[in-house]
């Protein structure tokens, strides 16, 4: 709890760091000042790219304690404006799974190596981000707590599955390595609530340890405050529900 | 992509984007979240030139209903042009 007797402080910039297949590629580093030890925050941007909005949650995260790291998933595909990189890889089909797993647990790799890392890490991401870490964190170990806002394609059929997303993430359950909190609005047609059901119910089977909160009056993208979807109430009880989430799971 | 809907096609032609005119060589056309566009999804047109670079884009957002519109408006012209015989017409010349 921030009191007004506290010192602030915190660095934010782009930094590069290692990705999937050891590949360079830049990221947002956003770090409270100070000896630490600090957990540690990946934030795994959305379709529209690595946007204003993901700087100031990197930021967001830092401000709440986190040593706070954004990759730029879209890196490859050579640089410009982010609309403009957007639609070259909205273009080919979007990212492949493998390769975003890879630039995440590279960025969870860069903040578990900083001298004051207390060796936690988490992961938050929304929409196409939202899918990406719950896929992460079932695909790769070395996580600690996850954050999933609206996973659209978590619990894709068979016929929306792709070159780049071959395997629906639903079906990687059984291996989810950390505790995990879900995010979603019940007016939300990707994921619609049928598909956060089979999600809850593949967790329940898998014993897995878990928290979904779902909002009515919300749909996709109620954080957005520059969309029309941005929803007010439900947004400010999300960010409620997700920051004692992740201090018991990563400062405690 | 949240819903991977997308099609392609090679095309010749000149855009106009933000560095001036350039050569366009594709188009692609999906159904996702839109950028500027206050819709959840949008179509989004992107006539590029994937030569030169991400910047080497025209781009649209449109509504179902404009995407709609614009594909009734666009073989209205072409039919026209059909019919008025022009489609034998070189490139490069007439002006």
């Amino acid at each position: 709890m921030y009191t007004t007797d506290q010192y602030e402080g915190m660095l934010a910039e782009t930094v590069t760091i290692q990705g999937h297949n050891g590949d360079t590629i830049n990221a947002y580093y956003a770090r409270p000042t100070g000896a630490g030890p600090f957990p540690g925050m990946v934030l795994i941007h959305h379709m529209p790219g690595w946007d204003e909005w993901y700087r100031e949650s990197t930021r967001k995260f830092a401000h709440h304690g986190y040593a706070s790291i954004s990759p730029n998933l879209y890196f490859r595909a050579g640089h410009g404006t982010v609309d403009d990189v957007t639609a070259k890889v909205r273009s080919a089909g979007g990212v492949a799974d493998d390769q975003v797993v890879g630039d995440v647990v590279g960025a969870m790799q860069f903040l578990r190596s900083l001298p004051n890392s207390n060796g936690k890490i988490g992961v938050f991401g929304t929409c196409s981000g939202g899918r990406h870490t719950f896929l992460t964190v079932c695909r790769a170990k070395g996580f600690d707590a996850a954050v999933e806002c609206w996973g659209g394609g978590v619990a894709a059929a068979k016929e929306d599955l792709t070159p780049q997303r071959p395997v629906a993430p639903i079906d990687y359950t059984k291996d989810l390595c950390c505790p995990l909190i879900g995010i979603f609005g019940n007016d939300d047609k990707n994921p619609t609530p049928d598909q956060v059901n089979r999600h809850e119910e593949e967790l329940k089977k898998a014993g897995k340890t878990y928290e979904f909160h779902r909002y009515d009056g919300a749909g996709h993208g109620f954080f957005y405050y520059d969309r029309p979807s941005y929803r007010q109430e439900q947004a400010v009880d999300s960010w409620k529900k997700i920051f004692p989430f992740l201090e018991k799971h990563l400062k405690g | 992509m949240c819903t991977t809907i997308l099609n392609r096609a090679a095309i010749e032609g000149s855009g106009k984007g933000q560095n001036g005119w350039f050569k366009i060589s594709g188009v692609n056309v999906s159904y996702d979240h839109p950028y500027h566009s206050p819709l959840e999804h949008a179509m989004t047109i992107d006539f590029v030139n994937e030569g030169e670079g991400p910047g080497a884009r025209v781009a649209v957002e449109l509504s179902l209903e404009s995407a709609r519109h614009l594909v009734k408006c666009v073989e209205g012209v072409l039919a026209q042009a059909d019919a008025g015989g022009y489609q034998d017409e070189i490139a490069g010349g007439g002006r």
